[in-house]
């Protein structure tokens, strides 16, 4: 066992000395989260990484949707990030925003409410009244954090019409209500939908952490596991390319000829690997929490998470090693089994919005079951809510494993 | 036949098939306790082939061997704590230092704590790196790295040393040093089995020397024993000119009476006989006939070299 760890702990000597190696197991993941950060928008200036935000409010609609958004405004889960004027007329907001007071405004205009939900006495009205955003071109990134506010808010609102309008009119088809109560039936829906809005954000914040204190919104939240899962691909294939170096180095037949059995030479690196990958994602997760403030959740939670995430992803560099054989294809496979799976598991692609079979596909990564857990923890949850990656990715560490055991021999060891 | 307690190494009948390549035919040899016992031989000889048997890498496609009362088929794990290995080829780590490469062949061994970190410093100062052990392996020169290799190999103080062509690609100055240092290794009691293709190497350093060729052990004996084979005779080495045929003027030299054998190798012809001096007169008057530029002509006494041309009509280095 001593041995094992002996052999581990020298793979992961030569992995810190390895700076092409470590640029692309830290820096390259790092960079690429802070700069999708600033494509989105999300890196600010303040040591928090993000500044509050100057808004000008300015509801004139007397209805429960415009309540609704100065209540989002005024929301602590927004309070880190924006500071609301409430003011009462447009031309007020759009003065200070010109004023420079304000990177937007947000104008509720009257009728707002009714033009979306239904008053007794009134199906809804045909055409929704826009919301208006305001923005300071001089301010184009903190004017778009607001913009996607409102969006979120309306497509919620949108979402919200539709089904209430698509049930109304399912109810009446199927004459579940008389058309003498369609009326006081969409009211009801309406005071339904717009309380259902009240009490809900309009974006997806992260949720509370620990006892009940509310995370700054930081998209760059949802970015960074998805980095770092990407490039632990990285990290499990260049295990394999290290095993297949010592061959053509000389030092596994070196290894071969001390009391050392192949056995405990592959196993020696696979905890070499397992080590490396599991100190790339303590580095990635402790460096973006520490520059970025980002809140990975639940410590244990996070920590288990990534031995299994490390595990099931050292099961595909076991097979991509037993199947190669040159530290050349290993490498080559290696990225491009790298960029699939970050595809494929939502690295770059959020796995809710591609086709089932796809999400069915993304099952085969370890990307997605980590995507899974990451989300789980960075929206409150902790260890026991992470049965199923776990599963999945101890599952996946074992299967490919065991095929990757099948597929070898010591001959293959050495030869070939 | 010496008793078991002298043998540290029994060879019997090895053989090696690489798929259709027979690399070792069948050898058999023993290496006595304290001796320096060398495999002379040409590139493609079986040497490596047979020493990665020994030090149990590959197994035998047939035969087995016995070193120090454990076969190397079916006891490997015991025969590679009596024996070190110096590859043919570096296996060294290249961005660990000498030290780092040191401490961790000998945790391989088992060493640890004070006694390896002791090791290891005694290690440095034989192989003379002591200076640079903190320096990473991939700044050091050629020489350096074969010395560094032959440390690691040393690392556990084996019983029996395998050292395959030590001294392959490096100045004569790292090589001296380590011939030398075998020679000191052999003189504290360290047994070596040592392979080479460079005929002065093994008849400085071997007590007992095997000659290979093609798989097959050809000649073994202490180096008196094997120049008798070769009986009284001489070599004359001819050094022509680089437009010349050396294989044509052979052919023509071979006429000449006197002469047992000729043969040609790049711009050179050997020729064996009994009496040198009397044949240097006509093989100068026939060379000068044929209009053959000589730059030089050698005499040389009977050695390993003038055997292996005696028994397989080659020359050992190409
Ligand atoms: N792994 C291998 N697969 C196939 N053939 C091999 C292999 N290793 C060696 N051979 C062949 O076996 C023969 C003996 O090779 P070996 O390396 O043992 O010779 P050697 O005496 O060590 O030569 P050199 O002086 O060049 O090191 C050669 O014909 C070689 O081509
Ligand atoms: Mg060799």
């Amino acid at each position: 066992m001593k041995k094992l760890i002996l052999i581990g702990l020298k793979d992961v000597k030569l992995i810190l000395r390895d700076r092409a190696a470590l640029t692309f197991m830290l820096l390259a993941p790092f960079l690429l989260i802070v700069g999708l950060g600033f494509v989105t928008g999300q890196v600010g200036r303040g040591s928090s990484g993000i500044e509050a935000i100057p808004v000008a409010v300015a509801n004139q609609d007397d209805g429960r949707l415009g309540a609704a958004l100065v209540e989002l405004f005024e929301s602590d889960e927004l309070a880190e990030l924006v500071i609301p004027t409430f003011v009462t007329d447009a031309t007020a907001a759009r003065s200070r925003v010109d004023a420079d007071q304000a990177a937007a405004a947000v104008i509720v205009p009257a009728g707002f409410t009714d033009s979306i939900i239904p008053r007794a006495g009134q199906l809804p009205a045909g055409r929704a009244i826009k919301l208006e955003v305001y923005k300071n071109p001089g301010r184009p990134v903190s004017a778009g954090v607001i913009q996607t506010i409102v969006e979120g808010f309306i497509s919620r609102v949108e979402t919200g019409r539709v089904a209430g309008e698509v049930i109304v009119m399912r109810a009446l088809a199927a004459g579940l209500i008389p058309p003498d109560q369609i009326e006081s039936f969409a009211t009801a829906m309406g005071e339904r939908l717009a309380t259902t809005l009240a009490g809900e954000s309009a974006i997806r914040l992260r949720a509370t952490v620990g006892g009940g204190e509310q995370t700054p919104f930081n998209p760059m939240a949802y970015m960074a596991p998805g980095m770092a899962l990407l490039f632990l691909m990285f990290t499990v294939s260049n295990g394999g390319r290290s095993l297949l170096a010592e061959k053509s180095q000389g030092t596994l037949a070196q290894l071969l000829v001390s009391p050392t059995t192949g056995a405990q030479v592959l196993v020696g690196k696979l905890i070499g690997t397992f080590l490396t990958g599991v100190l790339q994602m303590l580095v990635l997760i402790a460096a973006s929490s520490l520059l970025f403030g980002l809140r990975w959740g639940d410590l244990l939670g996070v920590f288990v998470l990534i031995l299994a995430v490390v595990f099931g992803a050292i099961g595909w560099g076991m097979l991509i090693t037993v199947l190669a054989r040159t530290p050349g294809q290993v490498a080559v496979v290696g990225s491009a089994v790298m960029l699939i799976f970050g595809i494929l598991g939502g690295s770059f692609v959020q796995l809710s919005m591609v086709p089932a079979w796809l999400q069915w596909l993304s099952r085969l990564t370890p990307n997605a079951w980590g995507l899974d857990g990451f989300t789980i923890l960075g929206m409150g949850g902790t260890l026991t809510d992470l049965g199923q990656p776990l599963l999945g990715l101890t599952v996946m560490g074992l299967v490919l494993g065991a095929l990757s055991v099948v597929l070898f021999n010591r001959r293959s060891l050495l030869q070939g | 036949m010496g008793n078991a307690m002298d043998t540290i190494l029994e060879a019997r009948d090895l053989t090696k098939h690489y798929g259709d390549v027979v690399a070792v035919k069948g050898i058999s040899f023993e290496i006595k306790r304290g001796e320096i016992f060398s495999l002379l031989g040409p590139n493609g000889a079986g040497k490596t082939t047979t020493i990665s048997m020994l030090s149990t890498l590959y197994a035998p496609t047939r035969g087995d061997a016995v070193i120090a009362g454990h076969s190397v088929t079916r006891e490997p794990m015991a025969v590679r704590r009596i024996i070190g290995v110096v590859p043919q080829g570096l296996a060294l780590y290249d961005d660990l230092t000498a030290r780092e490469n040191l401490i961790f062949w000998g945790q391989m061994y088992g060493l640890s704590g004070r006694a390896l970190s002791q090791r290891v410093g005694e290690v440095l100062a034989q192989i003379g790196l002591t200076e640079r052990a903190h320096d990473r392996v991939k700044t050091y020169s050629g020489g350096m790295k074969r010395r560094l290799n032959i440390g690691i190999g040393l690392i556990h103080r084996p019983q029996l040393l395998f050292m395959d062509e030590p001294t392959v690609g490096i100045d004569p100055q790292s090589r001296r040093a380590i011939l030398d240092s075998i020679k000191e290794l052999n003189r504290q009691g360290m047994t070596v089995l040592y392979t080479t293709h460079y005929m002065e190497e093994a008849q400085e350093l071997s007590h007992r020397v095997g000659i290979m060729d093609r798989g097959e052990l050809i000649a073994l004996g202490t180096q008196a024993e094997l120049t008798q084979q070769v009986g009284e005779s001489e070599t004359l080495v001819l050094h022509l000119s680089p437009h010349e045929d050396a294989e044509t003027i052979a052919q023509a030299l071979r006429a000449i009476p006197g002469i047992l054998r000729a043969s040609a190798t790049d711009h050179q012809v050997a020729l064996t006989t009994r009496h040198a001096k009397e044949i240097l007169a006509p093989v100068v008057a026939q060379a000068d006939a044929r209009g053959v530029k000589i730059h030089s002509i050698d005499i040389r006494e009977p050695n390993l070299e003038a055997l292996f041309l005696h028994l397989t009509g080659r020359a050992l280095r190409d």
